[in-house]
């Protein structure tokens, strides 16, 4: 059965390295793998998703509507906007980490309030602050390997040996801190 | 060796691997990637062309001169390069020749959405389409023994989801082809009408051979698995397609789509009882199949326009929605792009917007989002290059009414300009309308993600080369009002509009400041000294809560309602300068380090 990984967030976020790496490990552990991210305009601030499925045949490189069996949300509101591509029995991930998009900067419009507790209706849904567990390990940036580490544990990756590819993405002087972040995000997924 | 390829890179792989030793192409999502990647081989010689007619004559040229060349654009700079692309089916090559159109159904970053399929119909150039990263590389491969044994150029048809998405390609090793003797040949090469009138007829002699090859290529294939539904796809919809019919139905897979392989579709629809045809854009294959006397369906029930994912070719012939989560979705409130912190073109825009009775030409980058709020300044935008001729006929109209109280002002980016916005000067200044020409030179190609053009003192390989001086150049056009400005202070910007409006002559305004995302070359640390290294901050003793300063539409700033103070996102703020001058308090300061 082909594997259906959905990673959401705005642009900046870190969202496409972490499907990079995902898809290289994927790839290293012999699945097929296709990826398709939509990317083009360079102004930062817009959404962005990046789709990735894996198993032993993959045809199409984009999710449907209710196809995916994780989303992974790098900012809150973004996840209630995705969830319709998640299946009704898959996972949420949110990240707690709120940006406000322009109309809400400019008074036009307000942040979701209860955006957490509309998707927990519906789905199993974990909620964390990556953003805030990396700036503790000392750099908001990793905050997207945080997000990598759950979906590692909640699509049971975990066999697949992470550190050898962490080491052939990341700068070495970076290398221990995108480990301890992806140790971080495992550990925040108990299913 | 297996790799993890995006379309794109597959076919800077493929084109690697044939030997080629030229390539050049104009920067346009989803095809930029293409020329990036390309250029990382120092085997081939890989450059940014200022447009993709230029791009494409140089890849002419390079093959004319014996060797194997390329030329990549998006689907509508093939519009651009429309002239030397028909008549290079004439003249055929001398060394292969390969036209990469990267197609955007769904318009995820585009002004519109055509399907190029029918350009290489028209020139009767052969094409190919792929359905995924290998086959972009296999068939980069292919296409260049074919031209070179057919004599033709050869196009390969993308679409956004092939380049940008990723799959499994096994790759090979280069294969130095050498280059050809180059042998003067006017009958071949001079296309005036005694030649073109010979080389027009042996054309169709070409394509009834290339006819032969798409009915025995294996790029063509059927699987048949079943008497009973038969579905004919070409590039990724063959694999959504699969998605939706799945393993037991037969396909006939079409990667060959110029010439079609009649004989093949019409074994292939006899085979089995309904026929289904999936492709995105124009019913291109459809009408071959009707044309070839089948029944089928195809555009009748699938959309005309946009993406044929499988939750759409579900809906289409079958009526069936997708099963999703259903929740409340209203609270979502939408994200669209937005000026960066500290874009150069930020304070241009606020200026402008302002003005009453000015209509604003608009032209293609980063710049558009001025028409959006809060600067609602542009009031349209049709094509690369148009903003100062579209601008230029509207001001000559205006001059027509009676009351002349309308003025324009055209704005375009460097890039834009000297792709084609330079034509489009000259015709202000040679039928001399006072049309107010603005330059929003911000020392990069922005908005398709910072490539180097003829002006910023760099090449594709990201070397140095000579630079072209904007100012000079308006100069020389014969432009005699000109101001350069930095568009971060709003009273020079508001000056040399509020100048320049006021003239009866042509005049052109160059903003110049680098783009905030740009990575500085050691002409501009020379040239910007200090731009980007400071911070500002909100005074809030000193803050009123007015909101002026949010006015400039900058994301890195927000507002307190609780406290009713404006609030500066220390990460984000890159110290630009121009929230500050919205500021009736002085309230916003430079952040002590
Ligand atoms: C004919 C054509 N070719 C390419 C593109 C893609 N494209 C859109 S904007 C742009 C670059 C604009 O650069 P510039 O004028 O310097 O403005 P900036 O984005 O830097 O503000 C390009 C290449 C297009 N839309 N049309
Ligand atoms: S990429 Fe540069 S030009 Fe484009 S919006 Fe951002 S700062 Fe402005
Ligand atoms: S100085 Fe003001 S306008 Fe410029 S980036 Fe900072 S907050 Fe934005
Ligand atoms: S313009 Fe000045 S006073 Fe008004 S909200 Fe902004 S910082 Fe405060």
């Amino acid at each position: 059965m082909t594997k259906n990984v959905l990673l959401v967030g705005v642009g900046g976020q870190g969202t496409i390295l972490a499907a990079k790496i995902l898809t290289q490990g994927l790839l290293e552990a012999g699945y097929d793998v296709k990826m398709s991210e939509i990317h083009g305009m360079s102004q930062r601030g817009g959404s962005v998703s990046s789709h990735v499925r894996y198993g032993e045949k993959v045809e199409s490189s984009t999710i449907e509507p209710g196809a995916a069996d994780i989303l992974v949300s790098f900012e809150k509101m973004e996840a209630l906007r995705e969830l319709k591509f998640l299946k009704p029995d898959g996972i949420a991930v949110v990240n707690e980490h709120e940006m406000p998009s322009m109309p809400i900067l400019t008074g036009d419009a307000v942040y979701p309030k209860d955006a957490v507790e509309e998707i927990k209706k519906h789905v199993k849904t974990i909620v964390l602050n990556a953003t805030q567990m990396a700036l503790d390990l000392g750099n908001g940036k990793v905050a997207n390997i945080v997000l990598l580490g759950t979906i590692i544990k909640a699509m049971k990756l975990e066999n697949i040996d992470w550190e050898s590819i962490v080491k052939k993405q990341v700068k070495p002087a970076f290398v221990d801190l995108n480990l301890k972040a992806l140790r971080c995000g495992m550990d925040a997924v108990n299913l | 060796m297996k790799y993890l390829l995006t379309g794109d890179e597959a076919i800077a792989r493929g084109a690697y691997e044939a030997g080629v030793h030229f390539a050049s192409a104009y920067p346009g999502t989803p095809s930029t990637e293409i020329l990036e990647n390309l250029a990382k081989y120092e085997e081939i010689c890989a450059e940014w062309a200022p447009n993709e007619k230029v791009a494409l004559e140089s890849a002419i040229g390079a093959s004319i001169a014996g060797g194997r060349a390329m030329a990549s654009m998006k689907h509508v700079g093939l519009n651009v390069a429309a002239d030397p692309f028909f008549t290079f089916a004439y003249t055929g090559v001398n060394g292969g020749a390969v036209i990469i159109s990267a197609d955007e159904p769904g318009q995820h970053s585009a002004q519109n959405e055509q399907d190029n399929r029918n350009y290489a119909k028209s020139a009767k150039i052969p094409m190919f389409e792929p359905a995924n990263s290998q086959e972009c590389r296999d068939m980069v491969l292919e296409s260049y023994k074919l031209s070179e044994e057919y004599d033709t150029p050869v196009m390969i048809r993308m679409t956004t989801r092939v380049c940008h998405g990723k799959s499994i390609v096994e790759c090979g090793e280069r294969k130095e082809v050498a280059i050809r003797e180059y042998v003067k040949d006017a009958k071949k090469y001079v296309c005036v009408p005694a030649n073109a009138k010979v080389l027009r007829r042996n054309l169709e002699l070409k394509l009834a051979k290339l006819k032969k090859y798409s009915e025995t290529t294996p790029f063509n294939f059927e699987e048949i698995k079943s008497d009973k539904v038969g579905v004919i796809a070409s590039g990724p919809c063959y694999h959504y397609a699969k998605e939706v019919f799945g393993e037991d139905a037969s396909y006939l897979k079409l990667g060959f789509t110029f010439p079609m392989p009649d004989d093949k579709i019409r074994a292939f629809c006899q085979k089995v009882e309904k026929v289904y045809i999936v492709e995105e854009n124009d019913p291109y294959i459809e009408e071959r199949v009707r044309y070839l006397g089948f029944n089928c369906y195809g555009k009748d029930l699938l959309p005309k326009y946009g993406e044929m994912t499988p939750d759409v070719i579900k809906q289409g012939f079958f009526g069936e929605e997708p099963a999703v989560i259903a929740y409340d979705e209203s609270a979502v409130v939408g994200r669209p792009p937005t000026l960066c912190a500290g874009c150069p073109h930020r304070g241009f825009f606020y200026e402008l917007g302002k003005r009453k009775n000015v209509m604003i030409s608009g032209d293609i980058g980063c710049y558009t989002l001025g028409f959006a709020k809060p600067y609602n300044a542009l009031d349209s935008c049709i094509c690369m290059g148009a903003s100062f001729s579209i601008g230029h006929g509207a001001q000559q109209v205006f001059n027509m009414t009676e009351d002349k109280k309308m003025r324009v002002v055209s704005v375009l980016g460097d890039s834009t300009f000297l792709h084609t916005g330079v034509n489009s000067l000259i015709d202000v200044i040679y039928n001399n309308s006072n049309a107010v020409s603005v330059i929003l030179d911000n020392r990069i190609t922005g908005m398709t993600g910072h490539q180097e053009n003829p002006g910023t003192g760099y090449n594709a390989k990201g070397n140095e080369a000579n630079m072209i001086d904007i100012e000079a150049l308006v100069k020389a056009i014969g432009i005699k009002h000109i101001r350069t400005i930095n568009p971060n202070n709003l009273k020079e910007v508001s000056d040399a509009l509020d100048e320049f409006l006021a003239l009866d002559e042509p005049s052109v305004i160059i903003t110049k400041w680098p783009c905030a995302l740009k990575k500085f070359s050691k002409e501009d640390k020379e040239e910007f000294p200090g731009a980007f290294t400071k911070k500002m901050v909100v005074n809030r003793d000193k803050c009123i809560g007015c909101k002026m300063c949010m006015k400039c539409g900058c994301p890195a700033i927000s507002f307190d309602a609780e406290n009713k103070k404006a609030v500066i996102d220390g990460i984000q703020c890159v110290g630009c300068g121009v929230c500050s001058q919205l500021c009736p308090k002085d309230a916003i300061e430079w952040k002590e380090d």
